[in-house]
C-alpha cells in the first residue's frame, strides 16, 4: 500500500521579494547575456539546433549567441504545468504552482552509517536503503539520487542508481546523475518499461531528468545530449544553475542571477526548440562562495534570498521550479544545519517553488546522514504548518469557549480545546522534557531519528518490482557497454 | 628613487592592479634595474604583504587572486630582460595540473593554478578533460615535480586512481608527487589510491605542494 504524500498547498503567507519591473530587469539583463555574451554548448547536436533556428554558433569554442526574440519563443512552447507520475498513480505530483513537494538531495559521495555512525564511501545498497526510507516518508514526495552507487561501474552507475530507487520506492524519481547519450537511452527504456510503454511514458514519465549547467555560462556536452534524449521521449527536463557569487558569477546577487538565468533558459530554450511542448522546469541552486576560501558555503543569507528569489523567476517564464533548499554546510546534524535547513527550505517554501530538494545530505551535499533526513522532515512539517498561516473564522475565534472559560480560568477542559489540540503542532524531534530528564538519559533530537530511521529500514517494505520488471531493468543496463 | 619604485610595485600587487604591474615592471626594465631586484625588492613584498593579510583573515580571495595575476604579468614583462642577462627566477617547482578526462569542471583546479603561481611554483596548466596520457608526458616532458589533478564527478574521480597506477607504470613516482583534489576527494580516498597529498581547496593546496617537495611554509 502507498502512502501518501503531504505537500505545502493554498499558502497563507506571502512574501514579495521582487517587483515586476525588477524581474523585467533581470530578464532584460539575461537576454543581453545570452545574446551578447554567448553562452557554451559544447554538443554537436545542441549546437546543430542552434544554427537551425538562426541564432549565431561559433563552432570552434562552442559559445551560442540566440537573439533574445528566440529564446522568449522558445520558452512560450514550455507546458505551464504537468505531472510528475509515479509507479503508483496515487503518488503522481502536480506541479500546477500550487503544491510544494519534498524530495531527497543527490549526489553525496559518503554516508554516515545507520548502525557504526562511521563515515564510509557511498554504494549501490546505501542507494536502495536511503529510498526505501524515503518511501515510507509521508514528507518526501520524490526521489533524487541521494548518493552514489560508488561500487558500480562509472559507465553504468547511473542506471544502477536508478534501478536500486524503482526498486525500493513506488515515488516519482528525478535523475540528477545521467550525463551521456548512452546511458540517458538506457534510463528511457527503463523509464518505458516501468511505465508500460514508450507512448505510457509519454503521458506518465515516471522519470524526469535534471542537469547541471557549467557556471559561468556553459553547459556540459554530455548533460546536453542527455537531455535531448530524454526530451525526446518526452520525460520532463530540467537544468539547474549552482552559480556561486565571487566565483562562477558575479559578487552582486543580481549578478549571479542573471547568470544563472542565462544558463538555465537558453538550456531550456533548446530543448523546446528541438523539442517543442516538452515539460521542462527551472532548477537551482545558487550560492555565494566563502569570500575567504572560496568554498562552497551551502547555507547562508544569500542562498535563502536566491532560494525565493529564483520562484518569481519561474514564474515569469511559467514554468515549474525545483529548488534546492536544505542542504547545509555542516560537517553534523548541529545547529549550523538547523538554521541552514530552516530558512532555506522556508523561503523557497513560502515562495511556492514546485520541488524542494535538498533533504540529507550535510557538508554542502556530501555526506547523507538519516538523522538529517528525518530532522530535515521535520523543518518541512515546521514549516508546512507555519504557511498555513492563522485561520480566522468564528470556530477558530471560540467566542463561546472564552465566555465560558472567563477570566482566570482554563482552557483544558473545553470541548472546543478537545477538538482543536490536534491542531496544534506536536514535533517529534524537539526536546520538551523537564530538565533532569534530560540531564539523566543524555540523549536528544539525533538518537530519536536514528532509531526512527533504524526502525523503518528493519520494518518499511514497499510494494515491490514485479520480478520480471526487475530483470529486464538489469538487462538494459548490462547492454550498456563500457566506454 | 629605486627605492620609490619599489615601493609602487609592492603597491600595485597589492591593489591587484595589473596594468601598473606591467608598467612599473616595463619601467625598471627601461632604466636598467635588474629584473630580479625588482621581482624580490618590489613585487615579491606586495605578494607576501597580501599572503600575510589573508592569513590573519584580513585579505579575501579574490585580492589573493588578483595579487597573483598582477604579479603574474609583472614577471612575464620582465621575462625578456632575464633572458637577455641570462638571470633565472627561482621557483619552488614545477606542477602539471589538470581537470582529469571526461570532466569539464575548472573552477577549483584553475584557482590552485592560480595559487601555485603566486606562491612561486612553476605551474603548467593543462586544463578540463585531458587524458591520463596527456598529463603524463607532459610531467615527463618538462621535468615535474608535482602532478595535480582535479575530478568533481565521483565517476571521474575513480581515474584519478589510474593516472596513479599509469605514474608507477612508468617510474615516474616517487620522484613526481601527485596531488589530487575535487568535492568527492576525501582522505580515505587518498589513502586507497596512494596519492601523495590533497587539500580540499586552493590555499591548503599551496601548503601540501610546499610540502611535498619539503619547503618551509
Amino acid at each position: 500500500m502507498a502512502g501518501k504524500i503531504k505537500s505545502i498547498t493554498n499558502p497563507k503567507l506571502k512574501l514579495h521579494i521582487l517587483t515586476p519591473e525588477e524581474v523585467g530587469q533581470i530578464h532584460t539583463a539575461t537576454l543581453d547575456i545570452i545574446e551578447n555574451v554567448g553562452v557554451r554548448f559544447p554538443s554537436r547536436a545542441a549546437l546543430d539546433i542552434w544554427e537551425e533556428n538562426g541564432a549565431s554558433v561559433n563552432q570552434e569554442t562552442s559559445i551560442v549567441k540566440a537573439p533574445g526574440a528566440l529564446i522568449e519563443a522558445a520558452l512560450k512552447n514550455a507546458p505551464p504545468a504537468y505531472s510528475l507520475s509515479a509507479r503508483n498513480t496515487e503518488q503522481d505530483l502536480s506541479l500546477d504552482g500550487n503544491h510544494v513537494f519534498l524530495g531527497t538531495d543527490g549526489c553525496g559521495v559518503e554516508v554516515i552509517d545507520i548502525e557504526t555512525g562511521q563515515r564510509r564511501r557511498s554504494a549501490w545498497q546505501d542507494v536502495a536503503d536511503i529510498a526505501r526510507v524515503a518511501d515510507c516518508l509521508e514528507e518526501i514526495a520524490f526521489h533524487w539520487v541521494a548518493v552514489s552507487a560508488q561500487d558500480c561501474a562509472p559507465e553504468r552507475r547511473g542506471l544502477e542508481e536508478l534501478r536500486a530507487v524503482w526498486g525500493s520506492s513506488t515515488k516519482h524519481v528525478q535523475t540528477e546523475s545521467i550525463y551521456s547519450a548512452r546511458e540517458a537511452q538506457a534510463a528511457v527504456e527503463m523509464a518505458a518499461m516501468i511505465a508500460g510503454g514508450r507512448e505510457v511514458l509519454r503521458q506518465r514519465p515516471v522519470l524526469s531528468i535534471m542537469q547541471c549547467t557549467a557556471p559561468p555560462l556553459g553547459q556540459d556536452g554530455g548533460s546536453l545530449d542527455a537531455a535531448l534524449i530524454a526530451a525526446e521521449a518526452g520525460l520532463p527536463v530540467g537544468f539547474m544553475t549552482m552559480a556561486a557569487c565571487l566565483t562562477t558569477g558575479p559578487a552582486s546577487m543580481a549578478g549571479t542571477l542573471a547568470v544563472g538565468n542565462a544558463e538555465v533558459i537558453s538550456a531550456l530554450a533548446l530543448i523546446q526548440l528541438a523539442h517543442p511542448g516538452t515539460p521542462v522546469f527551472y532548477a537551482a541552486a545558487q550560492t555565494a562562495s566563502d569570500p575567504r576560501t572560496g568554498a562552497y558555503t551551502g547555507g547562508g543569507p544569500e542562498d535563502f534570498l536566491f532560494g525565493a528569489a529564483t520562484n518569481v523567476l519561474a514564474d515569469f517564464y511559467d514554468i515549474p521550479l525545483s529548488m534546492g533548499s536544505f542542504a547545509t554546510g555542516a560537517k553534523e546534524p548541529n545547529w549550523q544545519a538547523g538554521v541552514d535547513n530552516s530558512l532555506s527550505t522556508f523561503m523557497s517554501s513560502v515562495a511556492m517553488s514546485d520541488m524542494l530538494l535538498g533533504v540529507g545530505l550535510l557538508h554542502g551535499s556530501r555526506i547523507w546522514s538519516y538523522e538529517q533526513m528525518l530532522m530535515d522532515c521535520e523543518i518541512f512539517n515546521t514549516i508546512h504548518k507555519m504557511i498555513g498561516g492563522i485561520p480566522i473564522n468564528e470556530e477558530t475565534l471560540a467566542l463561546d469557549t472564552i465566555r465560558a472559560v472567563g477570566p482566570g480560568g482554563n482552557f483544558l477542559a473545553q470541548k472546543h480545546t478537545r477538538k482543536h489540540m490536534r491542531d496544534l503542532f506536536l514535533p517529534e524531534y524537539m526536546d520538551r522534557r523537564p530538565y533532569n530528564e534530560w540531564e539523566e538519559k543524555g540523549d536528544g533530537a539525533r538518537d530519536w531519528a536514528r532509531a526512527r530511521a533504524q526502525q523503518i529500514l528493519a520494518t518499511h517494505q514497499p510494494d515491490p518490482l514485479d520480478p520480471r520488471l526487475s530483470a529486464e531493468l538489469k538487462r538494459i543496463i548490462a547492454s550498456v557497454e563500457a566506454s | 628613487m629605486d627605492h620609490e619604485l619599489y615601493r609602487a610595485m609592492a603597491q600595485s600587487i597589492i591593489d591587484g592592479d595589473a596594468d601598473l604591474a606591467e608598467q612599473l615592471a616595463r619601467q625598471a626594465v627601461d632604466t636598467g634595474i635588474h629584473p630580479l631586484e625588482a621581482i624580490n625588492k618590489g613585487f615579491v613584498t606586495g605578494v607576501n604583504h597580501v599572503g600575510d593579510q589573508f592569513s590573519c583573515g584580513a585579505a579575501f580571495l579574490p585580492e589573493l587572486v588578483m595579487a597573483g595575476e598582477a604579479m603574474k604579468r609583472a614577471v612575464s614583462a620582465l621575462e625578456p630582460e632575464m633572458v637577455k642577462r641570462g638571470a633565472r627566477r627561482q621557483v619552488y617547482g614545477k606542477v602539471v595540473l589538470a581537470t582529469i578526462h571526461g570532466d569539464i569542471h575548472d573552477i577549483g583546479k584553475t584557482l590552485v593554478g592560480t595559487m601555485l603561481t603566486a606562491s612561486g611554483f612553476q605551474v603548467f596548466d593543462l586544463g578540463v578533460d585531458v587524458p591520463i596520457e596527456s598529463i603524463l608526458a607532459k610531467a615527463e616532458e618538462v621535468g615535474a615535480d608535482i602532478i595535480a589533478v582535479s575530478a568533481l564527478l565521483t565517476t571521474t574521480m575513480v581515474r584519478q586512481r589510474d593516472l596513479i597506477k599509469a605514474a608507477d607504470e612508468r617510474g615516474l613516482r616517487p620522484k613526481v608527487k601527485v596531488m589530487v583534489g575535487g568535492a568527492p576527494v576525501t582522505r580515505e580516498w587518498v589513502a586507497e589510491i596512494g596519492a601523495d597529498g590533497y587539500s580540499e581547496d586552493a590555499i591548503g593546496a599551496v601548503k601540501i605542494a610546499k610540502q611535498l617537495l619539503s619547503i618551509p611554509a
